[in-house]
């Protein structure tokens, strides 16, 4: 089977297209930047308070809101987060400025304790444990204190009770993303006297805190400065690799390459207003290194025809190289984003960000590799001989791939 | 050709069969559920995927410094004494510096005195300067500050490594964080109890025990400050009191105690939960090293029925009036104090104080219930992912599909193996690197077979397009490889935690893919080259 065989396409004639292509993702990119969504900054780089709740049943964002306002957190911001539905999960949100660097934990405690008083049904738990937020270790001991099963002074009552607690804890965390629908669901998870003890004494919020992230100002910013330093230093680190496996002049197509693919994956996060966190940038250093390939592919085929063949103008040499690469370069592209498209769809909420810089990087590096780099190294060399100097693209010096 | 290959694929599969090793040892069973504990237990995995807390700390080093430069007024002020001058105080007129001491009215013909005392005992630690009207400056030199500093950040790390162990959590993670000046990072895998690790954490526990300066407590700060005439005397102190700390049990009131204490925290040889022999109620015993010991037995032989206060953490606890000569005991009782807060009060004395207060700048807590359902999608999105690469180069390439599928496979294996022996942490966007790298370990076999058939197409024989095929694809596989470790060496050295995790994967992996796109891959295709007749066409 082949996808492409011996193509013939013409693509420096396409340039105009591909300029134009270029600028309006690049400029609508930087115009959201400047103008609309700005960049949104997740609360690694920004600051501030971010706790994920999940809901037994859909969350009633209404409810949720008041039970929010009456704490007195005015400026929170309650989002569902994307991803199915079902998953019934918001994240609550506070700004920096509502998390005082003196007592980070302020705004977290204010929005669980708010949360927890307008799910006890309307106080009628009173003294009740809730078995969506009690941790193993506090189940344990309530268990011991408690002794439903009368092990009295028994010397392994400890250990059994812990095992107990741990049966709910797993069923509950590992079985059920964290919420119970009932404590007769319980049965036959613990034993029968434990069951009954907790039918009795322990009662069912319907949410669970599933992650708290809190970031002072001091961290967020030392974060967000070195996210730009390993940006920059990947860049350049480019730069000097294809500086010494090429010419200057193909590193520098290459970079201004990596930089277009930068610029517009930025760009995507901010038209779609997703927040860019750590591994966001993570997976844009990446997309730094990997798009690189299919340039130096493209680049290697294009020094070696150089080399073979020196009469050839050279838009017609380079539109040869683009088309005898064409197949691997599709095909190798391809089949990364065939996984990441798989990361995509089922990684899951957490990696989402990740998974989409990745998505739309891929698809755009290997699209400048062939429309923004190659076509730069033609657009040099007419600059160069329309000021009188000879063409001087170096070719290579024995043949490679 | 024959016996080559064969070493070959003996190498290929000891290569497998240690990897193998790596990821299960020895399982209890070949249940799938033995094998899945086998794996949890030799692949360490991230907070993000197991749960716990992330914290970084930062340390009030300049409290640190205060307390020593306390100390250094003290001893000044006990040699001028010692020595006959008097008049002459010793201050820290700066509150926000903490390294800077002064000497002020020196009566002018103990002048010299001064200098050469100063100088003989203080010019190691302090840079000494005259001032005008016989005063003299003493800062802190630099290299001793930092020390000092540095002094305090690793007994906080220490201090703080022991309470988490009395705390029961496996693997914790207590380091300098490199980001951040005097901060500490903490990960504490598998802890979901967060505020009582912060209490633990966070409590100082400094026990000291002071003079009492003035019998009479005030109710507010306002009022003992008025009492005073305005400021507080530079050898004093206003500490507020713990509801009930004195006989009385009124509330919080606020005592007039001697700044330089008798003993402090470090002074604590060990602390136990105890009764009150008496009442019942929870105390915590407590008992002093020998040298403090020493010293309270002469401190409090001589100050017999005046008042001592026995501070902690900047609240005063109790206030007793010394009725004979005390050694090394004394007890914290009172303020409505719980079993627990005995327990763990204990607890923080045995392990030590904090040599300074630590704030709070960042926690990130994962519950283990997200942590479970990210395990979950990481590994059907992996599994999904490399299903269908496979079954793409099955389509694309038949035979020679077959080849870099078992190719893809090994580095997988070879992969995991590697986290297992290495003891790395497989975090979530880790997960990501392992996808990753199917997806780019896949990319050196496209480029192998689209050579391969090149060649074939330009007429050459099945085995010598192999060959070639392999050969020119070489430089551009080291080419793909290099970009992308380079990218991720770099994000190594930035990235925190679940990024680090990323970084290890993907560079791991296609360290792994050098060995068998290109080896594993070239012997698969010569042992199948072997058994066909010279000329006979490849499925590719």
């Amino acid at each position: 089977m082949e996808l492409f065989h011996d193509p013939k396409i013409d693509w420096l004639g396409k340039k105009w297209y591909f300029l134009a292509f270029s600028l309006i993702f690049s400029v609508s990119g930087i115009l959201s930047i400047l103008f609309w969504h700005h960049l949104p900054l997740d609360v690694d780089f920004r600051g501030g308070t971010v706790v994920r709740v999940k809901f037994a049943a859909a969350p009633d964002a209404d409810r949720i809101r008041s039970a929010i306002d009456k704490a007195g957190l005015k400026d929170a911001r309650i989002q569902q987060p994307y991803g199915p539905a079902a998953n019934n999960e918001v994240l609550v949100t506070l700004s920096r400025s509502a998390t005082s660097e003196s007592a980070i934990d302020q705004g977290r405690a204010a929005i669980v304790s708010s949360l927890t008083q307008n799910y006890a049904s309307g106080g009628q738990n009173p003294g009740k444990i809730d078995l969506d937020n009690i941790s193993g270790s506090a189940l344990a001991s309530w268990l011991e204190q408690n002794d439903p099963e009368h092990f009295g002074n028994s010397p392994d009552a400890e250990t059994r009770y812990e095992a107990q607690a741990n049966a709910v804890v797993h069923y509950r965390d590992a079985e059920h993303s964290g919420v119970i629908d009932s404590v007769d669901n319980l049965r036959g998870v613990v034993d029968p006297a434990v069951l009954t003890a907790l039918q009795q004494n322990a009662w069912i919020s319907g949410f669970s805190v599933r992650s708290v992230e809190i970031v002072g100002a001091q961290v967020g910013k030392v974060l967000q400065h070195q996210a730009e330093l390993a940006t920059l230093y990947s860049l350049a680190g480019m730069l000097v690799y294809l500086w010494f496996r090429f010419e200057l002049i193909y590193g520098v197509a290459a970079v201004v390459a990596c930089f277009h693919d930068t610029i517009i994956t930025v760009g995507a996060f901010s038209l779609s207003n997703q927040e860019i966190s750590l591994t966001v940038i993570a997976a844009i250093l990446t997309l730094i290194g990997y798009s690189m390939n299919d340039t130096i592919v493209v680049f290697d085929r294009i020094r070696e025809n150089l080399r073979l063949s020196r009469r050839e103008p050279l838009a017609d040499l380079v539109n040869r190289s683009i088309n005898q690469t064409l197949s691997r370069t599709v095909l190798t592209s391809g089949l990364t984003f065939l996984t990441v498209l798989s990361l995509f769809v089922f990684g899951g909420e957490v990696l989402r960000g990740f998974s989409f810089a990745l998505v739309v990087g891929i698809l755009i590096g290997t699209y400048s590799s062939i429309a923004v780099a190659a076509p730069m190294l033609v657009a040099y060399q007419d600059w160069r001989s329309r000021r009188g100097r000879a063409a001087t693209l170096p070719a290579a010096k024995k043949a490679r791939v | 050709m024959k016996t080559n290959i064969r070493t070959r694929l003996i190498v290929i599969i000891a290569v497998l069969v240690v990897f193998v090793f790596g990821i299960f040892r020895v399982p209890h069973g070949l249940s799938g559920n033995a094998l899945k504990q086998a794996i949890l237990q030799n692949i360490h995995l991230g907070l993000d995927l197991k749960g716990g807390m992330h914290l970084i700390l930062q340390v009030k080093v300049d409290e640190a410094i205060s307390a020593e430069t306390d100390t250094d007024v003290a001893s000044i002020q006990s040699d001028l004494q010692r020595n006959g001058i008097v008049g002459a105080t010793v201050s820290k007129p700066d509150p926000s510096r903490a390294d800077f001491i002064q000497v002020t009215g020196v009566p002018a013909d103990h002048a010299s005195d001064v200098r050469s005392l100063l100088e003989s005992s203080y010019s190691s630690r302090f840079d000494i300067s005259p001032g005008v009207g016989n005063s003299w400056t003493l800062t802190m030199k630099p290299t001793v500050e930092s020390d000092a500093k540095q002094r305090a950040l690793d007994q906080a790390i220490e201090v703080i490594q022991s309470r988490t162990n009395t705390l029961g959590v496996s693997e914790p993670i207590i380091e300098p964080y490199q980001l951040g000046s005097y901060q500490i990072l903490v990960e504490l895998p598998g802890v979901d109890d967060l505020g009582r690790v912060k209490d633990v954490i966070q409590s100082t526990a400094r026990l000291e025990a002071h003079e009492v300066m003035n019998d009479q407590p005030w109710p507010d700060r306002q009022s003992a400050l008025q009492a005073l005439g305005g400021v507080v005397p530079p050898d004093a102190e206003l500490i507020q009191s713990v509801p009930g700390a004195s006989s009385d049990g009124s509330l919080g009131e606020w005592y007039e105690l001697k700044k330089i204490p008798v003993w402090a925290g470090t002074d604590v040889r060990d602390a136990q939960p105890g009764h009150n022999p008496n009442t019942g109620e929870p105390e915590v015993d407590f008992y002093l090293t020998n040298a403090a010991g020493d010293k309270f037995a002469a401190w409090t032989g001589a100050n017999i029925g005046k008042s001592m206060a026995i501070v902690l953490d900047n609240r005063v606890q109790e206030v007793a009036i010394i009725k004979g000569q005390i050694r090394d005991q004394g007890n914290i009782s009172g303020g409505g104090i719980t079993e627990q807060r005995v327990k763990d009060l204990s607890m923080l004395l045995r392990t030590g104080a904090l040599p300074a207060s630590i704030d709070f700048l960042q926690e990130t807590t994962v519950g283990p219930s997200l942590g479970a359902d990210s395990i979950h999608q990481g590994v059907v999105a992996s599994i999904v992912g490399m299903l269908a690469v496979m079954i793409f180069m099955l389509i694309y390439y038949k035979g020679a599909g077959i080849n870099a599928d078992l190719a893809l496979f090994l580095n997988l294996v070879i992969l995991l193996g590697f986290m297992g022996f290495s003891g790395a942490t497989l975090t979530l966007p880790g997960i990501a690197g392992v996808i990753l790298t199917i997806g780019m370990g896949v990319d050196s076999n496209v480029l192998i077979f689209e050579r391969i058939r090149e060649e074939l197409r330009a007429g050459k024989s099945p085995s010598a397009s192999v060959d070639q095929g392999f050969g020119h694809a070489w430089t551009t596989i080291v080419d793909t490889h290099v970009t992308t470790i380079v990218s991720a060496a770099i994000l190594f050295i930035f990235g925190t935690g679940p990024v680090k995790g990323f970084a290890v994967t993907l560079t791991f992996g296609l360290l792994a893919n050098l060995f068998t796109a290109v080896f594993v891959s070239r012997v698969i295709f010569d042992a199948h080259l072997s058994r066909k007749l010279h000329g006979e066409p490849i499925s590719i």
